[in-house]
């Protein structure tokens, strides 16, 4: 077992140092693509809903991917987390749907 | 026999037990939030044509928050790798950063707290609505007769049925920063309206008809929003918590097993980034939507 | 070879490593070794004494209820003058009040679900047997699995505290939807809302560990295809609850905010109490509650079951000595069951106004759901196909939850149609339907695996006559219990009714001076009556099994060596009761989990570990 661990990259800190303030540029990048997306004139709400909440994601890739070194990972927590993001989906998307899918006529 | 796999990974799973651990636990919170989220959203798409708030919350302090939490994700990181590369000085500075990055967060957060909690409308009898933050109110002490003014509001409601007398103080006035409006709806939209004038407004008694702050009983979204920032803020001060105790008399363990020190580190750093990964969702769908 | 496998813990090279002790052969003391202890077979059977004790405490909310409904207003024989005495003028003159039977009905339905199935089942046994079963030496996290039970405990404690609060326990039922849930005016809603908190705190920590277990802590050679089925079972469930169970514990935060703060966001505009317009700001949502907790509700339903099926799985192996059929079908159901089990629920919310298209969803992942609990249940029943089948007590109760279970998951189609579902909705029907698949089945398999692991936690055996007066009277007596209860609901009959129908009944009878379609017909009232004595009996049939399981502790019959069924899994390799750190060394696993009778093998069972070749197994412990 304690092969596989010494397998491992040798780490660097200059390296992740850099690879910090890209994270941390990319932060600030999206944060403020965020705001101004929100200040656009000619929008509507979905609209403008859907463009932040892409950026939200992308924002969102960096810190999970780069920081909570997501895009190396074991096959194990994929697995894991590839299930947990199903049932979150079927959780929002499917209440979402039972709500919109209502009998004409009437409110929730 | 022991318990394998403690520190070091398990060869065919290629993790060791607390980072299973921690993940099984964010996919947990994963369903957490998004059970709020739903929430969320089954609210906003439910309420009425216009009655959902825009603008109420500082999108400056809100920006000033995602990058503080921003930044102490990349300090928790640097720690964990200061003792991957067995730099315990870099260590202790990157982690004292996290803390402190932490707890302004939760300064700001405060701020913003009590900013909402002296934020009050008031229903006026001809039917207008003032509203604005709370300058002052003046009271009658019944017990010695005599009229005194004070800077905090007595109670957190006022309402035609309970008259306004709070331990034999009777309200006089109440004075607010703010403005006056025609409808509630004129209230929902501040984004809308670019430039507001703001000033002095004194109210009698007996013009109120119902005058309440911005708590989270006020309307659904600020049920929400302090739920949700409530509960982000409670992770946070948890971490902070775990954050504390490895930074102080955790680090004991570096001595003996720095290994497994730096497995803990990795795994609070863990939670630490998926807390900043709720802020990010967070702040748009709060401040900026 | 018993006296020496009590000298515990055997000899270790490694004591200094431990959490506890330090010096050598140090004797943990009574707290650290029975009350806090990190010890999964010690916290297994915290869980298992305290679930029991929840369950018999929820059998008597029971019993109370079930004599309100047949005897209304009659004061409780015996009971009564305790009850006026503890709970005050909801028990006046030692009647049973409606507000005292809404909060025995929904503290019955949380107090068996919560606070004794789940942690009978998948915590009690999950983690004395778990752990044994895969050659682990102990949970992944052994001082999470003491906070886990803790949190349990409170939650529990603040369950029964507010019984004794002014107002009562909670009333809103175990589902407390709301609007209904925030305007009772009773604070029991407040401490549910808390203890349910804790609760799930404890499972969701319970969870994190065992799926931790599963995945890290196998033996070597312990590959997935070669658990037994109880693990997977096991692995399933923590799973369900891990990923279910945190929505609702956000629709609790939710609610406990509408209860402190004020909020809302269960409460809708206008929402009216008792004919006044309600303070509140109005713009929430109660479908959202319903949501929120069928989320987690009918995942829930299968936390009760698969634990069950794990058990009964078990011992149908061993006691029909051969393998069971189909075990790899019986993993991919068990896997398919919990996962579609996520995309069900809203099959509990068909009366709530939802769109034909939408209820048509969740009618297909219904009926689908049902094609891997019957796989399942096939599986278990071709196993017994030309066995040679022991009739132990633990076989008994394990052979009477196939039909039992049967009955259970067969009269939940016509709920799972949203036509059918549309008269038989909120009636006595639906009660019979799931205290069939939770009473009859999950409960006596859960009855089977305390007959079935007792020796393994003692090292003696529960007496098998009165297991078998156990089961007989248990097994007539439930469904005595639970069958007109299907009539009833097909006639009509209404759930939670404090009077059990009877105004309603009267009412519409006398309108027309005969018997009007509606009006419930006076057979179907008096049924109400056997179902009375039937639980009392039920009741009486239990108290053998509480003897038993309290004398057999120190005078049962001892138990021959450490595997006195002849079993195959490792849970039987060890010594009895298995020391602190399980094994030794952890065992090698050569074969798979069920391999009874083996053509040439000199036994009829061949242990997981034994090697190929037929040589005797390695020794896992020095004991013996």
């Amino acid at each position: 077992m304690s092969q596989l661990h010494q397998v491992e990259h040798p780490v660097e800190f200059k390296s992740y140092l850099r690879r910090c303030l890209y994270v941390f540029i990319a932060v600030l990048c999206t944060t403020s693509l965020m705001i101004g997306a929100s200040f656009l004139p000619n929008y509507g709400w979905t609209a403008k809903v859907a463009m932040i909440l892409a950026v939200a994601c992308v924002n969102a890739f960096v810190v999970a991917g780069y920081l909570m070194h997501l895009l190396s990972e074991k096959k194990m927590i994929y697995t894991l987390l590839g299930f947990t993001i199903f049932f979150f989906a079927g959780l929002m998307g499917l209440t979402i749907w039972a709500m919109h899918d209502m009998p004409a006529g009437s409110s929730h | 026999m022991e318990i394998p796999y403690t520190s070091k990974p398990r060869p065919d799973t290629g993790v060791y037990n607390a980072k299973i651990g921690i993940w099984l636990f964010l996919a947990s919170e994963v369903m957490l939030f998004g059970g709020l989220f739903s929430a969320y959203v089954l609210l906003r798409v439910g309420a009425a044509p216009g009655e959902w708030p825009h603008g109420w919350l500082n999108v400056g302090l809100g920006t000033l928050n995602t990058l503080i939490l921003a930044l102490s994700a990349i300090t928790t990181l640097l720690a964990w790798v200061a003792c991957k590369v067995g730099q315990f000085g870099k260590f202790k500075f990157f982690h004292a950063c996290t803390l402190a990055l932490a707890l302004t967060f939760l300064c700001v957060k405060m701020y913003e707290y009590h900013d909402k909690w002296i934020h009050y409308e008031i229903k006026l009898v001809d039917g207008k609505f003032a509203d604005g933050h709370f300058e002052g109110a003046v009271y009658v002490d019944k017990a010695a007769n005599k009229e005194l003014e004070e800077h905090s509001f007595r109670g957190m409601a006022f309402s035609e049925v309970s008259g306004g007398v709070t331990n034999n103080y009777e309200l006089v006035s109440v004075t607010l920063e703010g403005r006056i409006v025609a409808d509630e709806k004129d209230l929902m939209d501040l984004r809308a309206q670019k430039h507001i004038e703001h000033g002095k407004v004194t109210i009698e008694r007996s013009q109120i008809k119902h005058m309440e702050n911005y708590g989270p009983w006020h309307n659904t979204f600020l049920a929400i929003y302090f739920t949700l920032t409530g509960l982000h803020a409670l992770h946070i001060l948890g971490g902070s918590i775990v954050i504390g105790y490895l930074w102080g008399p955790g680090r004991k363990m570096w001595k003996k097993d720095p290994e497994r020190f730096t497995n803990r580190i990795e795994v609070s750093g863990l939670f630490w980034h998926f807390v900043d990964l709720v802020w990010i969702f967070l702040f748009p769908v709060l401040y900026l939507m | 070879m018993e006296k020496l496998v009590q000298q515990f813990p055997p000899h270790r090279e490694d004591d200094a490593h431990h959490g506890h002790g330090g010096h050598g052969h140090h004797e943990p003391g009574f707290w650290e070794k029975y009350i806090f202890s990190t010890d999964h077979k010690t916290i297994g059977i915290q869980y298992g004494l305290t679930a029991l004790m929840f369950m018999l405490f929820g059998f008597g909310l029971m019993i109370l209820m079930r004599w309100q409904i047949a005897h209304p207003g009659v004061p409780v024989p015996f009971i009564g003058p305790l009850l006026e005495k503890v709970l005050g003028s909801v028990a006046a003159h030692g009647a049973i009040s409606p507000e005292l039977y809404n909060s025995f009905g929904a503290m019955h339905g949380t107090i068996m679900v919560f606070l004794g199935i789940v942690p009978l089942a998948f915590a009690a046994f999950g983690n004395y047997v778990v752990p044994l079963m895969i050659g682990a030496p102990d949970m992944t996290f052994p001082r999470v699995n003491m906070a886990s039970y803790q949190a349990y405990f409170v939650g529990g404690l603040i369950m029964l505290v507010s019984f004794f609060i002014p107002g009562g326990a909670a009333q809103a039922g175990w589902t407390s939807y709301s609007p209904l849930a925030t305007t009772i005016p009773t604070n029991g809603q407040l401490f549910w809302i808390i203890g349910m908190v804790f609760l799930i705190s404890s499972s969701l920590l319970g969870a994190v560990n065992f799926i931790a277990t599963i995945i890290q802590l196998r033996a070597p050679g312990m590959t997935w295809m070669r658990l037994p089925f109880f693990v997977w079972a096991q692995f399933v469930t923590a799973f369900i609850l891990l990923l279910a169970f945190p929505p609702l514990e956000a629709a609790a935060v939710m609610q406990l905010m509408d209860n402190v703060a004020h909020t809302s966001f269960f409460l809708p505009t206008g929402l009216a109490v008792g004919g006044q317009l309600a303070n509140v700001s109005g713009g929430g949502s109660p479908l959202l509650w319903q949501h929120l907790f069928w989320f987690l509700g009918h995942p829930e339903v299968y936390v009760l079951i698969l634990p069950a099926m794990g058990i009964v799985c078990e011992i149908l192996a061993n006691n029909t000595r051969k393998p069971i059929w189909g075990y790899k079908s019986l993993v991919y159901a068990a896997l398919a069951v919990g996962f579609l089990s996520f995309i069900v629920w809203a099959h509990h919310m068909y009366l709530t106004g939802m769109g034909t298209k939408i209820s048509t969803f969740f009618q297909a992942t219904t009926m689908i759901i049902s094609i891997p609990s019957v796989i399942i249940l096939t599986c278990f029943f071709i196993s017994l196909w030309g066995g040679s089948i022991r009739f132990t007590t633990p076989m008994l109760f394990a052979l009477a939850f196939l039909p039992m279970f049967g009955i259970g998951g067969l009269t939940g189609l016509p709920l799972g149609f949203n036509v059918s579902d549309v008269h038989l909705h909120d009636t006595y029907y639906i009660i019979a339907h799931f205290h069939y698949v939770v009473a009859p089945g999950t409960i006596f398999a859960l009855f089977a695996g305390v007959y079935y692991w007792y020796p393994k936690m003692t090292g003696r055996m529960m007496n098998e006559f009165w297991g078998r007066v156990h089961f007989w009277g248990s097994f007539v007596f439930m469904n005595i219990v639970f069958m007109p209860m299907f009539a009833q609901g097909m006639a009509g009959m209404l759930r939670r009714m404090a009077d059990g129908g009877a105004n309603y009944s009267a009412a519409v009878n006398s309108k027309a001076g005969a018997e009007v379609v509606g009006g419930l017909s006076n057979n179907m009232m008096s049924l109400h009556t056997g179902i009375l004595w039937g639980a009392m009996c039920l009741g009486i049939a239990q108290i053998p099994f509480i003897i038993n399981v309290f004398w057999s502790i120190k005078h049962g019959e001892k138990a021959k060596g450490d595997n006195p069924w002849d079993a195959t899994t490792l849970e039987w390799q060890t010594p009895t009761p298995p020391p602190h750190g399980n094994f030794d060394h952890a065992p090698q696993v050569y074969r798979g989990p069920y391999e009874y009778s083996v053509p040439g093998h000199a036994t009829d069972f061949t242990p997981q570990n034994e090697p190929e070749g037929g040589a005797t197994p390695k020794p896992i412990s020095t004991a013996h």
